[in-house]
């Protein structure tokens, strides 16, 4: 399923089966493997609670798996984490800067923390107050930032060091459209120039298009498909038809009306939306309407469209994605595990 | 080793300057021990008159009490700060970096231990004013504030400790209750050790607030027993250890559930 991408280097993030479960016997990881060529940017895409930011958690040294091999630049993050620590950078889905001290405050402590000094501490962290646009605010308390400035702030905090690894896990959670664009191009233009590796988390499949040169789709704390987000389209054969029906109709009517076409496939009814899959779209559609009009089907309109990743994802994994995240997302907020995953729920609807 | 140092100079930079910026945290946990230093001094007065009682001034005898319970309760507070620190994600964040555990600990105690001080010299020259003569002059009100700091160390470790693993401030409370009610009354803060009964006496010497209580008030007495205050100061360092090695290790436990 991998790529022929045909890299040479050592690559930047292995995993192999890793497995990890929480309190309650909560599976996390259920023998995830991957393999992030140095230098790539690497999506990880799949909903609320699909294994994203466990995966990240344990690249990042900051828990271990229960099993399996994890490695970053080579190095094994259970022997040496030291030594992984000092190669990544680290961005958390949540902001975690310090909001009692000032930007600059923040990256000086952070900087320091990895043994940058004097001239050269001062240099980069003015370097990177410029890029990411805080100059002017540089030395206000953080608590008066906009969100979008304290997470621009978040990213600068995982560059000090200019890791060779970066870890993005939902980069762009609670930023408009126009902010997470900001931070991407900032983000590919920091990162294009230094060979740096990017590993970043998404449960935007708009994201993991646009950003990821390779993508990974993780379902249940496995990997499901792997390729360039234009190979996992075409793992889909022909166009995505969404046929918008005047009323409720029963699955069972629709799909003796359509089983007899040629080229049209995986029907899935839902309320009064109907999709299904036609080898060339433009085609089927006088079929399918004529045939639901035989039926006694009122049809409202017709969408023909070239697939999504989220054609792709119900194709790796028979669901699809939006009610997939939204159960993740409400299952998350149940089994909240302490009171720090639950305040963070809060803090964010708030 | 260096390294550790090193970073927890960082850390303390940083805590010590949230302090400057909210100095009034220094004032806000006061209350409590002023209370204590103010009213019990009057209303227990006639104590220093009981035959056999080792002071002649009971407000004397309090002070260094009352120095080293406001060390104890301002230790909660520490453990509240790493809470805080866990829930804004700046604990993680520093887990992802090569910075030495111990640091995270170290970096609170010191700014723990800069309040401490400026709180006890607020105190001593409450008692000053009130009319309290101590005869172990500046160098005895010094160790009797290193006495106080001793104390707080392990406890704040402890606290810091607690707060990493159930990162709950209902906890943390919870466990200060129940450990520092009893510490402050199974001791001879309030009474001398000869007229408080023999149980209390036993439990006392395992104690180690009465550990800090027995040295400070040496140190602030007419001839400073040395025997008692290097002893008690040695019993206290080595809890200290203790209790900052149980709070680096507490990270692991923290690290296990996230």
């Amino acid at each position: 399923m991998a790529p022929g991408t045909g890299e040479r280097k050592e690559p930047a993030v292995v995993a192999q089966g890793l497995k990890k479960k929480y309190k309650g016997d909560v599976v996390a990881l259920d023998g995830l493997d991957l393999e992030v060529a140095a230098g790539m940017r690497y999506g990880l895409v799949g909903p609320n609670g699909a294994g994203k930011t466990t995966t990240v958690k344990i690249m990042t040294t900051l828990t271990r798996a229960d099993e399996g091999l994890a490695l970053v630049s080579g190095i094994d993050v259970k022997a040496d984490p030291d030594r992984v620590r000092k190669a990544i950078g680290v961005v958390d889905q949540r902001s975690t800067v310090d909001l009692t001290a000032t930007a600059r405050e923040n990256l000086n402590l952070q900087g320091r923390v990895y043994g940058l000094k004097g001239g050269e501490l001062k240099s980069r962290v003015s370097e990177l107050l410029e890029q990411f646009g805080l100059t002017k605010d540089a030395d206000r308390l953080v608590k008066g930032y906009s969100g979008g400035m304290t997470r621009r702030l978040d990213v600068a905090l995982g560059l000090v060091h200019r890791p060779r690894v970066l870890f993005l896990d939902e980069p762009s959670t609670g930023l408009d459209p126009e902010a997470r664009h900001a931070l991407w191009e900032e983000i590919e233009r920091l990162a294009g120039g230094q060979g740096m590796t990017i590993l970043f988390t998404t449960h935007y499949l708009e994201e993991a298009e646009r950003y990821g040169e390779l993508v990974s789709i993780i379902d249940n704390g496995k990997v499901v498909a792997t390729g360039t987000p234009e190979e996992l389209k075409s793992g889909l054969r022909g166009d995505a038809l969404l046929v918008e029906l005047a009323g409720a109709a029963d699955t069972e009517g629709v799909n003796r009306a359509l089983s007899g076409i040629e080229g049209v496939s995986d029907v899935v009814l839902e309320d009064s939306r109907l999709r299904a899959r036609a080898e060339v779209g433009a085609r089927a559609v006088p079929r399918v309407l004529s045939e639901l009009e035989s039926a006694g089907i009122l049809v409202d309109s017709v969408t023909v469209s070239r697939p999504s990743l989220d054609d792709a994802y119900l194709l790796y994994t028979g669901r699809r994605f939006a009610e997939v995240d939204r159960a993740g997302e409400e299952a998350a907020a149940t089994t909240a595990a302490g009171g720090r995953r639950a305040k963070k729920e809060g803090g964010e609807a708030g | 080793m260096i390294a550790a140092v090193r970073d927890s100079w960082y850390m303390a930079g940083r805590h010590l300057r949230n302090l400057m910026r909210q100095p009034v945290y220094i004032a806000l946990t006061l209350f409590q021990p002023i209370l204590y230093l103010v009213v019990f001094s009057q209303l227990f007065k006639r104590i220093a008159q009981i035959p056999g009682f080792t002071s002649t001034s009971y407000l004397v005898f309090l002070t260094p009490g009352i120095i080293i319970l406001n060390a104890l309760f301002g230790t909660a507070w520490s453990g509240m700060s790493m809470i805080e620190d866990v829930d804004r994600g700046v604990i993680d964040r520093f887990l992802q970096t090569p910075v030495k555990r111990v640091s995270l600990i170290a970096g609170r105690l010191t700014q723990m231990g800069v309040t401490l001080l400026i709180q006890s010299l607020i105190l001593v020259g409450l008692a000053l004013l009130m009319g309290a003569h101590f005869n172990g002059g500046v160098p005895g009100i010094l160790l009797l504030f290193l006495s106080s700091v001793m104390l707080a160390l392990p406890f704040a470790a402890l606290s810091n400790g607690i707060s990493l693993m159930s990162r709950q401030q209902e906890t943390v409370m919870a466990a200060v209750n129940f450990i520092f009610l009893p510490l402050m009354f199974l001791s001879t803060v309030f009474m001398a050790p000869n007229l408080v009964p023999g149980w209390i006496r036993a439990i006392s010497r395992y104690n180690p607030v009465n550990w800090a209580v027995e040295a400070g008030r040496a140190a602030v007495g007419p001839n400073p027993n040395w025997a008692i205050i290097g002893s008690r100061l040695l019993l206290l360092a080595g809890l200290s250890v203790l209790c900052i090695l149980f709070a680096t290790r507490a990270f692991k436990t923290y690290q296990r559930s996230v």
